[in-house]
């Protein structure tokens, strides 16, 4: 049986690109094992809501006796955001799985969030930074392709996902049960990263993300190019560009982007980078080169591409310069910290301009000006007027609809199930995936127990007399055609075997039972017994040409071990009995011969 | 599902058994090659019987190898192997075929494959062989039933008939077997039968279009290799059955093959394994026949967003392009999808074409992106339409993060560029190329622009605005931009025309200051102006007074760049210059043949008069090469010739040939100085002229066996003393020999001359002693005829010009003593052939006193080929030197590498016999052909 478990807590908040707000967890139960795939939180919510609800997960009793091992794809908060908690705080001692870029930068961002929840927001109940270190101790880190065995049965293997550094599917493997998780993906390769790709493993479900079920986009190229004739046409002009980013993955990316163009078109303008957080992530991506895209790989023996020689670190005093400058800066929705203050000093000259690589959400500075909002009301009734420039050059790293059903294809899964997106548009994708791929398509809601059956094969070992023996009789088996054979099925802690039944009688110490069939045929026949005897013997002769069929001087018929002995009951000289017995070997022909009879007799030719 | 598992368990077991068996058969290949020539030789005579021999063999193949040794035991291999009658090896081998090990048989039969494919001739062998490989084609061994299907491959017949007389053998049908083995097993044993087929296909056989559904279902393979065999197979079917048409599965519509194939291979654009990937994307390319409407859905990609239709980026910039409005930058939501979707119609996974271009160049590895490009540019070549739609794609490729694939769109482009105009938005995106810091990249772009359609004035001004702002970041691209300009002016005079005089800022009322003639920039916009106004009269009219003095100017110094124009109101210039546009051709070329003909009565003139006459005429000749430039190939050739003549004619007129050798020696400096000038001058005309016929090289090595003569005559003169005199003698009639064995068929041709005096003489020469051989040359060289040069259809004088370094600079380059310092070079070649072999670049020091020079070979890949005929060579030259003190000049120039036996024709019993020993590669003398260019280089002493 292979059940995957609840789809908990899929994402409330949801739309834009690149941020991925939603407490992603999953559980699935395959073959006995339980797994837990992914620890995520909710960004959105300050309570007890943002963590998931272990308790759900075992009524009673403790985590790490019920679940067998806990499965990390990368490094987003909604991805990994609660696993100190439920380490640590819930309690669990078990191993978790993640790969070596997101073992690195993980325990970054759960450090960097839990300083702003407890230091900045004062929020009491937290986890702790040693709670952090804890957590990271468990962590199992797994190389791409690599088959880790969690246990004697169950084994789980990492595929490239795209996405962000270190984003991974895990196919998990239980004997020849399988599930493969997808985490967050992306298809097609972007600048710092490559595509995701799995091969032909067959697995009896996909579990996979769907956060663009409804959408097929454009070629990267068109907003690439749109984006850098953006900048450089503004700092030819003299002007300033803010572009406000997260600290990890598309922040990245545009730093190639501009570094790469940079180095191409000879520019000399600088490029500063908002220190801190984003300094410690870029050290990681240099040491991860195998997990970057081709352009990079190949190039790093030359010179690493993340060793940005454009791109410097940025000082605060650097915003009041003059001349042309780019400027990367946290946080990405302009509503807070340096990307705000920089966006405050330069927002008056028509000449910057200001770059929105992603979705905002309502309230925020991010989200006024791009709904076309001039004057901004900042704090202490001060209102700022926007003269700068505001585009939106929108970059995402999750697979979009084609590509879902690119990797459906390639996986080959016997059935799909869709998380991680929202309904409506789950809808269009599962009848899609229904449609053309011929797949069932489950699409659970939060909490809901998906159950489904499986036919799991059972490797039966056979004992080689049996073999050879079966070999014998028949001709040489020809391979895809079944055959029939006998033996004697031993089922015997969780083994099977097939086997003589001989063998199996010795095996067991139970002595043979012989079974005979006998059986009264009534024929209407005046004739004495031996004559009766001998039109039996002559008919069946006549009959069964392939098999061997005596008279015996006693006056008995034998084909091959049945017995036909012919009698005549007394009260009735009219009718002639023949007395009819097989063993349970050949009951077979013990019953042919018997339907026969009782059919009666040609007439003898008189 | 369990069939599936039990196979893979299956097959990861059976590749360590491959592995195995590769390295045994790597070994085994040594059969044919290795060591210790002598042992072998004597073991191999030794055996008595082909099984002897095998074991011998077998024995070897164990024993180390040595390298110096190779070459004698290949020989002794093949002449036994000639030596056994291939029967025998076969009877040999045969009763082995009966043994138990997989690999043995394996090995055995690729030994018969070998055995059949060196006797094409022999059908019975080959229907024996044909038959082995049938029967083992049930062995439970891939190994064995790979080596079985390629043996069908290669030798399965190819006509049915034959095989049905031969030897009474039941007909096999040898597609029907290897078709057979597409659903084996092992992934290995489908790939070899596919392979099979393909063989089959390659050796002319015609496949069978049953084939063709056979081949489609291995293309859900579990294997790339697999896939990647059989898509080459649709490929092959799809060309051999165009016009067939197959049913649509689950409809029941029906579509041409090509079509179906088309769409089957698009689909594999987007497979899992980039190996694929990368053979479909490139076959695609080669599908001409397919329909247009097939081959426009590949560009095609429905968006969606939430459900509702979006444009793509492309569509929008089209659209408003058509509107008439300027781009106003984009704001959010400016691509907010319009329309709902019907859900029912949105195909995910499209069966057809669809988009798998889109696919292919959006591709994560660049081998594929590069393939969808070329393919790309294939298809766009033989369908104008489509050239138009797939525009907006390869103008996007101009931004891909890797060079090769930009380099590659770009030149597609141009090579698409007759079919198409460029949209204003995407001229933009090409124009902002040029600021790439690739040289090549920018190059190649003012090659395409070179050759573009632009639709309006305003791209025209946008094109020279980008030049410009290129020639000022990148002044090196000075002359590749001046040349763009004039092609971009000649193609769009009338949309010049209104440009004129806002680019020459010229006022109505008011005379603006004379811009600057040294400027660069300045002289850009002048030769596009100029040319645009060749076919633009009414352009001079807009042109202030100073414009035509700076055309004047620039027509004398950048004649290339600039055209002659007929100016109004400029009787000087025009009257100058345009009759002889008109009316150079005739004249010229008749004045060739004239001075031509004119030496043919040199024989009859005495010696002075011969003498005066090939003087003028070799001047005449020059003057006409200088003036035209057309001409300039053959008149120097010709004068060439008429040079060594003359040469020659001098040297014999000496007046002191018969005095005493004592006295002579003086004189002999100006005779052999002459011998050694002619050979040169030989060796000029044969290699540095490309377009030379045979023909022509006997002529010329008929003066180089003249000049040889000569020289042997000076030194029989000048030495004293027999010795050395017998070797030259051999020598010189060794070449004779070596003339007419080579230029047999040319003998007729040359009556009367040196050469064909020299041959009746041949039996008394090869008798007599030296200095009666001498004697007979000296009146033989006297008494020849002056054989006439037939003149080559084409001919073009290789030349070089080096552009980088300039020479004239008074900043030397300094480095450090003893280190090593990287000069740039930068020429253009013309009319070289294969620049990549015989181009060499030296070095030599002039100035210092040790006059050492330096070869260097540059590397294949510093040669660019951007036009027919030309070449490029940008390189690096190390210089080094340890002890020096002064700046000094170094001397750099072009030389061009020869062979004297490249260019003499092979005669058939050459190819016959046994491999002529020279190699290709053997170089014997080089020519300069460029300018020498003086760099001021300093070395610094090293600190310590």
């Amino acid at each position: 049986r292979c059940g995957a478990g609840f789809g908990r807590f899929r994402c409330l908040v949801r739309g834009g690109a690149g941020q991925d707000v939603g407490r992603s967890c999953i559980l699935v139960s395959i073959a006995g094992k339980n797994v837990m795939l992914d620890c995520g939180m909710h960004m959105g919510f300050n309570d007890d809501r943002r963590f998931p609800d272990f308790s759900y997960i075992t009524q009673n009793g403790r985590l790490t006796d019920f679940l067998d091992c806990v499965i990390i794809s990368h490094f987003h908060l909604d991805h990994c955001g609660a696993l100190p908690y439920f380490s640590e705080m819930v309690g669990y001692d078990g191993p978790i799985y993640m790969t070596h870029p997101t073992q690195a930068i993980c325990p970054i961002l759960l450090e960097d969030y839990r300083k702003i929840a407890v230091d900045k927001k004062g929020e009491a109940n937290f986890f702790t930074s040693q709670m952090i270190k804890d957590c990271m101790k468990k962590v199992v880190a797994v190389h791409l392709h690599q088959t880790v065995q969690v246990d004697d049965e169950l084994e789980i293997k990492a595929y490239y996902a795209g996405h962000v550094l270190g984003a991974a599917m895990f196919q998990i493997k239980v004997g020849s049960e399988s599930v493969v998780y997808t985490g967050d993906y992306n298809m097609t390769p972007d600048r710092h990263l490559g595509a995701a790709w799995i091969d032909k493993c067959r697995p009896n479900l996909l579990i996979t993300e769907s956060t663009y079920a409804t959408t097929i986009r454009d070629s990267k190229r068109c907003r690439e190019r749109d984006f850098l004739k953006k900048v450089h046409e503004t700092v030819e002009r003299g002007g300033k560009v803010l572009i406000p980013v997260f600290a990890l993955g598309r922040a990245q990316e545009l730093c190639i982007l501009l570094e790469t163009f940079w180095e191409r078109m000879n520019l000399k303008v600088p490029i500063y980078f908002s220190t801190g957080l984003t300094e410690k992530a870029n050290h990681y991506y240099k040491l991860f080169i195998p997990w970057t895209n081709q352009k990079i790989r190949k190039t790093f023996v030359q010179r690493n591409m993340f060793e940005f020689k454009h791109i410097k670190a940025f000082d605060r005093a650097f915003a009041d310069n003059p001349g042309p400058m780019v400027v990367f800066a946290t946080p990405g929705m302009l509503h807070a910290g340096q990307s705000l203050q920089i966006f405050r000093k330069w927002a008056g000259n028509e000449k910057n301009m200001v770059i929105m690589p992603g979705y905002c959400v309502q309230g925020t500075v991010g989200h006024k000006i791009l709904s076309g909002q001039r004057k901004l009301e900042m704090e202490g009734r001060q209102v700022l007027e926007v003269k700068m420039q505001v585009e939106y050059m929108s970059f995402s790293a999750h697979a979009d609809a084609k590509g879902i059903m690119q990797l459906v294809g390639q996986a080959e899964p016997e059935s799909v199930l869709l998380v991680h997106g929202e309904a409506k548009k789950m809808e269009f994708l599962k009848q899609k995936i229904e449609q053309e791929l011929r797949v069932s398509c489950y699409m659970p809601a939060n909490g809901e127990t998906v159950t489904l059956p499986t036919s799991p094969s059972i490797p039966v070992g056979i004992s080689l007399g049996l073999l050879k023996r079966e070999m014998a009789q028949g001709l040489l088996p020809e391979a895809k055609k079944p055959r029939l054979l006998h033996g004697t099925l031993i089922m015997k802690d969780s083994n099977f075997r097939l086997v003589s039944s001989e063998q199996a009688l010795k095996e067991l110490g139970l002595a043979e039972h012989q079974l005979r069939f006998t059986c009264r045929v009534h024929l209407h026949d005046t004739r004495k017994e031996q004559e009766m005897a001998l039109r039996v013997y002559s008919h069946l002769k006549s009959v069964l040409k392939d098999h061997c069929v005596q008279h015996l001087p006693d006056g008995s018929v034998t084909v091959e071990s049945i017995l036909i002995q012919a009698a005549a009951p007394s009260e009735d000289p009219g009718t002639k009995v023949l007395l009819v017995s097989w063993t349970y070997q050949d009951e077979e022909l013990g019953s042919f011969l018997t339907s026969l009879l009782k059919k009666g007799l040609p007439q003898a030719p008189s | 599902m369990a069939a599936h598992l039990k196979k893979r368990v299956y097959e990861e077991f059976t590749k360590v058994v491959q592995q195995q068996q590769e390295e045994i058969a790597t070994k085994k290949l040594r059969l044919t090659k290795p060591s210790k020539s002598a042992a072998l030789h004597i073991d191999l005579c030794k055996a008595t019987s082909p099984a002897d021999a095998l074991q011998y063999l077998l024995q070897f193949a164990r024993k180390p190898v040595e390298a110096e040794s190779v070459e004698g035991v290949v020989r002794i291999l093949l002449e036994h192997y000639y030596k056994l009658s291939p029967f025998e090896i076969f009877q040999a081998n045969f009763p082995s075929l009966s043994l138990e090990s997989h690999q043995v048989l394996a090995q055995l039969l690729d030994t018969l494959l070998a055995i059949g494919t060196k006797l094409p001739e022999n059908q019975a062998i080959q229907m024996r062989l044909v038959d082995v490989a049938c029967k083992h084609l049930t062995d439970t061994s891939h190994g064995v039933r790979n080596k079985c299907l390629q043996l069908l491959g290669n030798l399965g017949s190819l006509e049915k008939s034959v095989t049905k007389d031969a030897e009474g053998l039941a007909a096999r049908d040898v597609q029907k077997i290897i078709g057979d083995y597409f659903s084996d097993q092992d992934p290995r044993v489908r790939t070899a039968a596919i392979k099979a087929m393909l063989q089959l296909h390659e050796r002319g056989l015609k496949l069978h279009q049953t084939i063709y559904n056979q081949a489609c279902k291995l293309l859900s393979d579990d294997y790339e290799q697999v896939r990647s065999a059989a898509v080459q197979l649709i490929w092959v079917v799809s060309q051999l059955y165009p016009e067939s048409i197959v049913p649509i599965p689950s409809s029941n519509e029906e579509i041409r093959l090509v079509d179906d194939a088309f769409g089957k291979i698009c689909h594999m654009v987007s497979d899992g394994s980039w190996v694929v990937r990368v053979q479909a994307a490139k076959l695609l390319g080669s599908m001409e026949q397919v329909s247009s409407h097939f081959l426009e859905q590949t560009l095609d990609k429905k968006l969606m967003s939430d459900l509702r239709r979006k444009r793509t980026a492309h569509e929008r910039a089209k659209e408003l392009y058509s509107s008439g409005e300027f781009s106003s930058g984009r704001k959010w939501g400016d691509d907010a999808p319009k329309e709902e979707v019907d859900t029912g119609a949105v195909n995910l996974i499209e069966s057809g074409a669809c988009g798998a271009f889109v696919h292919g160049l959006e591709d994560e590895m660049y081998e594929v992106r590069i393939a969808a490009v070329e393919a790309l540019c294939m298809l766009a070549q033989s369908s104008p339409s489509f050239a138009e739609k797939c525009l907006d794609f390869l103008v996007d490729m101009f931004n891909d993060e890797i060079e090769e694939v930009r380099l590659q769109s770009i030149h597609t482009m141009r090579k698409i560029s007759n079919n198409i105009t460029l949209r204003e938005d995407q001229l933009d995106t090409v124009l902002a190329v040029l600021e790439d810091s690739s040289r090549d990249i920018r190059e190649a772009l003012h090659e395409l622009l070179c050759c573009t359609n632009v639709s309006t004035k305003e791209g025209i001004h946008l094109a020279l605005v980008e030049l410009l702002k290129n020639l000022t970041k990148y002044p090196t691209d000075r002359d590749s931009i001046w040349k763009c300009l004039k092609f971009l002016g000649s193609r769009h005079p009338t949309l010049v025309l209104p440009l004129v005089p806002e680019l020459l800022s010229t006022h109505p009322f008011f005379d603006t200051a004379e811009p600057d003639m040294d400027d660069p920039a300045y002289i850009a916009v002048l030769v596009l102006i100029f040319n645009a106004a060749k076919t633009c009269p009414t352009m001079p009219a807009l042109f202030s007074d100073h414009t035509f003095r700076h055309y004047a100017y620039l027509r004398d110094s950048l004649s290339h760049l600039v055209p002659a124009l007929r100016l109004p109101g400029r009787k000087l210039v025009s009257s100058a210059v345009s009759p002889s546009i008109i009316s150079q051709e005739d004249p010229s070329q008749q004045f060739l043949q004239q001075s031509l003909e004119r030496v043919y009565s040199l024989q009859h003139l005495d010696p002075q008069g011969a003498q005066e006459l090939l003087e003028f005429t070799i001047r005449d000749l020059q003057r006409l090469g200088e003036l035209q430039s057309e001409l300039a190939g053959v008149a120097d050739f010709s004068a060439t010739y008429l040079r060594c003549q003359l040469l020659l004619i001098k040297a014999l007129q000496e007046k002191l040939w018969n005095v005493a050798a004592p006295l002579y020696l003086k004189q002999s400096d100006l005779a052999s100085a002459a011998a050694k000038q002619i050979m040169e001058e030989t060796y000029k005309m044969e290699f540095m002229y490309s377009g030379v016929e045979n023909k022509q090289v006997v002529i010329i090595h008929h003066m180089r066996l003249q000049a040889k003569a000569l020289q042997l005559i000076v030194t029989a003169r000048t030495t004293r003393g027999l010795d050395p005199l017998f070797g030259m003698c051999e020598k010189f009639l060794q070449e004779v020999d070596f003339f007419q064995r080579y230029f047999i068929a040319d003998l007729p041709h040359l009556q009367d001359s040196f050469v064909d005096k020299l041959l009746d003489l041949m039996p008394r020469l090869m008798t007599s002693k030296p200095a009666e051989v001498v004697k007979i040359l000296q009146t033989m060289l006297r008494q020849s005829a002056f054989l006439h040069l037939p003149l080559p259809e084409q001919i073009h004088k290789a030349s070089a010009t080096i552009i980088e370094p300039a020479g004239e600079s008074d900043n030397p380059l300094r480095f450090t003593s003893g280190l090593v310092v990287a000069l740039d070079v930068d020429a253009t070649l013309e009319h070289v052939q294969d620049p990549q072999n015989t181009v060499k670049v030296q070095v030599c020091r002039v100035l210092y006193p040790d006059g050492q020079a330096q070869m260097i070979h540059p590397k294949p890949a510093d040669f660019r080929n951007p036009g027919p005929g030309r070449h490029r060579l940008i390189t690096q030259v190390y210089l080094s030197h340890t002890a020096w003190t002064e700046a000094c000049q170094v001397e750099v120039r072009l030389l061009l590498a020869y062979n004297s036996s490249a260019r003499i024709p092979k005669c058939p019993w050459m190819e016959g016999g046994e491999v002529s020993p020279q190699v290709e590669t053997n170089i014997e003398g080089t020519i300069p052909f460029s300018k020498p260019v003086k760099v001021y280089i300093m070395p610094k002493p090293a600190r310590r």
